[in-house]
């Protein structure tokens, strides 16, 4: 394989390369690892969850595996993330754990749980006898593809045909769960008017702030008082989860609005920033 | 060299972080992300354990782990966008209807 490609080098300088890169990705994967399991909020945990498939990918190339490494990318990375970062969208950005343990004592154990796991595994591992890689062969490099086909096709093609069956079960579940009746008529253009008018507030809710050195949605807009809108920033944003109905229909905030609209920002403000 | 040892010493590790993550966190989708980076660390030990045999049955098996994994996490995620539609919280310790 290595005469066969251009593109992988061969020679003692090919290995020092594997070597480093091989410890800074697992450097990198460790820590974005390590991070997703302590960051607070979720979306910090999806894009360090990232990292982590990402380095996978690589590592999956080093190993020969470059189809695996592509499927990596494009299905974990492209598709199954960005399916966490929707359903992140529906649930609320900021949806922080509560530092409160809800079970006494919950982290201590399950740290000590994660040690014992990571002592047995270790054990295990040390005592196994792990070889060399193999001889590489032309099925480890360019006609990767079409070996893997050929097996797929040949010997596993019944778990193969399983895996169609549970493609469609799991749209179709998924489907199924996502799925919401219509518990009340869809109301007319009239209806929605008239509603606006009644909620005391048939203007159009305010834009979100513009300042000299923030300029982000989430940053809310000043009143002529000096006072924040709560109106100027979506709930999605601060915090409160998707409302259920627009809150001109509802009659007053629904359930996800709850919390003031405007909460601790990441940075000072707009006003402070402003004035200096 | 990087030999496989040193790929199934990092799968080992990256199972573990998970493990302890699916224990810690109350969060039901981060918790799903800590499956994830179980089903992952899976994955490179069987890519991994392919090369040293040089055999391709090990892809093989971790492109249906892919599959499989991509399937759970969309019935999953649906799932929990039911629950949290119906309970406003996506908090596993807030589904306990079924507790004792």
């Amino acid at each position: 394989m290595t005469a066969a490609h251009p593109l992988i080098l061969a020679g003692p300088a090919a290995e020092t390369t594997r070597l480093l890169v091989y410890w800074v990705l697992a450097i990198a994967a460790v820590a974005a690892a390590l991070g997703m399991v302590l960051a607070r909020r979720a979306v910090h945990c999806a894009l360090l969850l990232a990292i982590v498939m990402l380095s996978l990918a690589v590592y999956y190339a080093m190993l020969g595996a470059p189809f695996l490494a592509f499927v990596q990318v494009i299905v974990y990375t492209g598709a199954v993330l960005m399916l966490f970062l929707f359903v992140l969208m529906i649930v609320g950005i900021t949806a922080a754990d509560s530092i409160i343990e809800t079970i006494r004592g919950q982290r201590l154990w399950a740290s000590l749980a994660g040690i014992a796991m990571l002592i047995l595994l270790s054990l295990t591992v040390g005592h196994a006898v792990i070889g060399p890689a193999g001889k590489s062969s032309a099925e480890f490099g360019n006609s990767n593809v079409t070996a893997l086909a050929h097996l797929i096709f040949t010997r596993y093609v019944w778990p193969f045909e399983v895996t169609s069956a549970l493609l469609i079960t799991a749209a179709v579940g998924a489907m199924v769960l996502a799925h919401r009746e219509r518990l009340r008529p869809k109301p007319t253009q009239r209806e929605m008017a008239v509603a606006r008018v009644a909620s005391g507030h048939p203007t159009p809710l305010p834009g979100p702030g513009t300042y000299a050195q923030h300029n982000g949605v989430d940053m809310p807009a000043l009143l002529p008082d000096g006072s924040q809108s709560e109106l100027s920033v979506s709930p999605v944003l601060s915090g409160g989860g998707r409302p259920e109905r627009p809150p001109a229909l509802g009659g007053g905030q629904p359930d996800g609005g709850q919390q003031p609209a405007v909460t601790a920002g990441p940075g000072p403000a707009g006003p402070e920033a402003g004035e200096q | 060299m990087v030999s496989p040892a040193h790929f199934i010493a990092l799968s080992v590790i990256l199972f573990v972080i998970g493990a302890v993550g699916v224990l810690v966190r109350r969060n039901a989708i981060v918790v799903f992300m800590c499956v994830e980076l179980m089903l992952n660390a899976a994955n490179l030990a069987f890519v991994t354990f392919a090369r040293m045999h040089g055999a391709l049955d090990g892809q093989v098996i971790a492109f249906f782990v892919m599959v499989v994994a991509a399937a759970e996490v969309v019935v999953g995620l649906a799932i929990l966008t039911a629950i949290f539609r119906a309970r406003r919280s996506a908090s596993v310790d807030d589904a306990n209807l079924m507790k004792y």
